[in-house]
């Protein structure tokens, strides 16, 4: 894990990737700085955090779109495969020379709140709260970023499938309000997610009977409990997408609350695509 | 030492391996021979645990690869095909990465050793993008046998090389194979009879013969074959050779330079006698011979006869 680690780090730190990494958050970070803490005089470091969170929505596919996927396409996947390591190894190696190329931005941003105390009084908890949050969204996103780029070849079709996944992530909670709170419309949009999901387990698995099995029982399943208290799906899709979604979690933070549940629930948004990269890439060991 | 049983892979519903099982003793360089699409690349990723087989066991110096990868790889080198290399780094830092990741990061001249062996050390701090096809393909070697394994796997190691390349590489490939166990994959049969003491010949994803390169021909050879040539007419040849003893076969030309071929068929232990005999035949004629040597099938015939002759 260490050598895929140190390799990833020093290859993102020869090219330019770490570079337009930390460039680009610090760039926009001090001109919101400029703007709301300087001219506007306001001492509250955190919303200079929430306003360039919509960053992550161009910089998580750049940072992320060649991981995986460049190793694949240039055939170097095949040396992976070959050493001594597991792809736990690999995967978990190149995740955290994301997450350090990430830390660096996160820790010089860091200093500007003890900047501005310099001038008046500054909330540091809350500021702080924000930054932890700030980070583990983008440690969640990174997560997702690497999982897209390992089903793929091509780092312009990963770029282009964790910009729109970023995307919809960002403006989850405004789509999700625009769903009818309206029972019925909550079972159509959860019966739309579950043919997604279907579809999806198809072409993974390329098993039609098990994956038109699975999606029939989870439609019956809604059916049912449609039928039996309709009251429940009432709001329900807008109330668990706005759970799903992980940029309102960390609002919450903006708002000067260290909430522990987002913490955790970034962690398992990590873990749990960390555990589908690896899985993404033992699969290509059989079917390929 | 590797040992394979019963390797079958399937890919949907093509059968790429089919039941194939060999051993393969230390020390050896042995040839894995067949026509593009014979299974080659498919059995060696398999053998070095890059690519899952469909059923059957392998065996890395008594370790099975598919119940323990770490252990197993750690015996391995492995050349693919198309040498995994990072273009964007230079061959030391390519190759430090991967000691590091076979855990050999920390031994000390491991690094110089493989440079000095593959004779990369002049080109050790360009990037790997600028260097030409052969060092390229010296790097991947380097990064085989870095860490120093038994078994060093080799898919067509000197394919788009030029000649002077293939001699160097071939010349290296022999070195390392005087204390390792080496395979190497072609689809050339030349190479292979120049570098192996073994043959491996696939085709369509079955074994069909497992031999060295000399049994090989022997084994193949059914009949065995005088071919002469003397300053004379064919009909004047055919007189001369009609009524030699042990002969189950004359055929008579004209070869481009108005002299006279034959080719006399015999049984295999009649071969030397039935030189002297044309050599005296042609004394008492007083007609000299300009060449008198046994033909033999080549391994170029095996490799056709074995593989279907049609994809060769």
């Amino acid at each position: 894990m260490g050598s895929v680690y140190r390799h990833e780090l020093s290859s993102a730190f020869t090219g330019l990737t770490a570079y337009v990494f930390s460039a680009f958050l610090l760039l926009f970070g001090g001109i919101y700085t400029m703007a709301y803490n300087i001219s506007m005089r306001l001492a509250n470091f955190e919303l200079v955090l929430q306003s360039i969170s919509f960053l992550f929505i161009i910089i998580i596919p750049v940072v992320t779109m060649r991981t995986l996927a460049e190793e694949r396409h240039q055939k170097t996947e095949q040396l992976l495969y070959a050493l001594p390591l597991t792809m736990t190894q690999v995967v978990v190696g190149k995740y955290l020379a994301l997450v350090t190329q990430f830390l660096l931005p996160v820790a010089i941003l860091g200093l500007y709140p003890l900047a501005l105390k310099l001038f008046g009084q500054v909330p540091m908890e809350a500021a702080y709260a924000a930054l932890t949050g700030f980070f583990f969204l983008g440690a969640a996103l990174l997560a997702i970023g690497l999982f897209i780029s390992s089903v793929t070849e091509s780092q312009s079709v990963a770029a282009g499938l964790c910009f729109v996944v970023m995307l919809l992530n960002y403006f989850l909670e405004s789509l999700a309000e625009l769903v009818p709170g309206t029972a019925a419309a909550s079972l159509a949009a959860f019966g739309a997610i579950v043919i997604l999901v279907g579809f999806g387990i198809y072409s993974m698995t390329k098993n039609a009977v098990f994956s038109a099995v699975l999606t029939m029982l989870a439609l019956a399943g809604n059916l049912l409990v449609y039928a039996w208290r309709a009251s429940v799906f009432e709001g329900l899709f807008a109330s668990v997408i706005r759970e799903l979604s992980l940029f309102s979690r960390f609002y919450t933070f903006v708002t000067g609350v260290f909430d522990w549940t987002a913490v955790v629930y970034d962690l398992t948004v990590i873990a749990l695509f960390l555990v589908l990269t690896v899985e993404a890439m033992e699969k290509r060991r059989w079917s390929e | 030492m590797i040992e394979v049983s019963h390797l079958t892979k399937r890919y949907g519903s093509h059968l790429a391996l089919d039941d194939l099982s060999f051993t393969i003793p230390e020390g050896q360089i042995y040839g894995l021979l067949g026509p593009n699409g014979a299974g080659k690349s498919t059995t060696m990723n398999i053998l070095t645990g890059c690519l899952a087989a469909t059923s059957g066991q392998v065996r890395i110096d008594g370790v099975d690869i598919f119940e323990d990868p770490m252990a197993a790889k750690k015996h391995l080198g492995y050349l693919p095909e198309l040498p995994p290399l990072y273009m964007d780094r230079t061959p030391e830092e390519y190759l430090r990465f991967v000691a590091r990741a076979k855990g050999v990061g920390d031994v000390p001249g491991e690094l110089e050793r493989v440079m000095a062996l593959t004779q990369i050390t002049d080109v050790k701090d360009r990037l790997i993008r600028n260097l030409s096809k052969g060092y390229r393909q010296r790097v991947g070697i380097a990064q085989a046998i870095l860490g120093d394994p038994d078994i060093i796997i080799l898919d067509e190691p000197t394919v788009g090389l030029d000649p002077r390349q293939i001699t160097e590489i071939r010349e290296l490939i022999q070195k390392l194979g005087e204390n390792k166990t080496v395979i190497l994959s072609s689809h050339i049969l030349s190479e292979v009879q120049a570098v192996c003491d073994s043959i491996l010949i696939l085709s369509r994803g079955k074994l069909v013969a497992c031999d060295t390169p000399d049994n090989l021909e022997r084994l193949l050879t059914g009949g065995t074959a005088l071919e002469l040539e003397a300053d004379t007419q064919p009909e004047r040849l055919e007189k001369i050779l009609g009524n030699l003893p042990g002969v189950t076969g004359l055929t008579v030309g004209e070869t481009a330079d108005k002299h006279a071929w034959a080719r006399l068929e015999t049984g295999k232990e009649n071969l030397e006698n039935l030189s002297k005999a044309v050599f005296f035949r042609f004394c008492d004629e007083k007609l000299p011979l300009l060449r008198l040597t046994p033909a033999k099938a080549s391994l170029e015939d095996i490799f056709l006869e074995l593989t279907g002759g049609k994809e060769a």
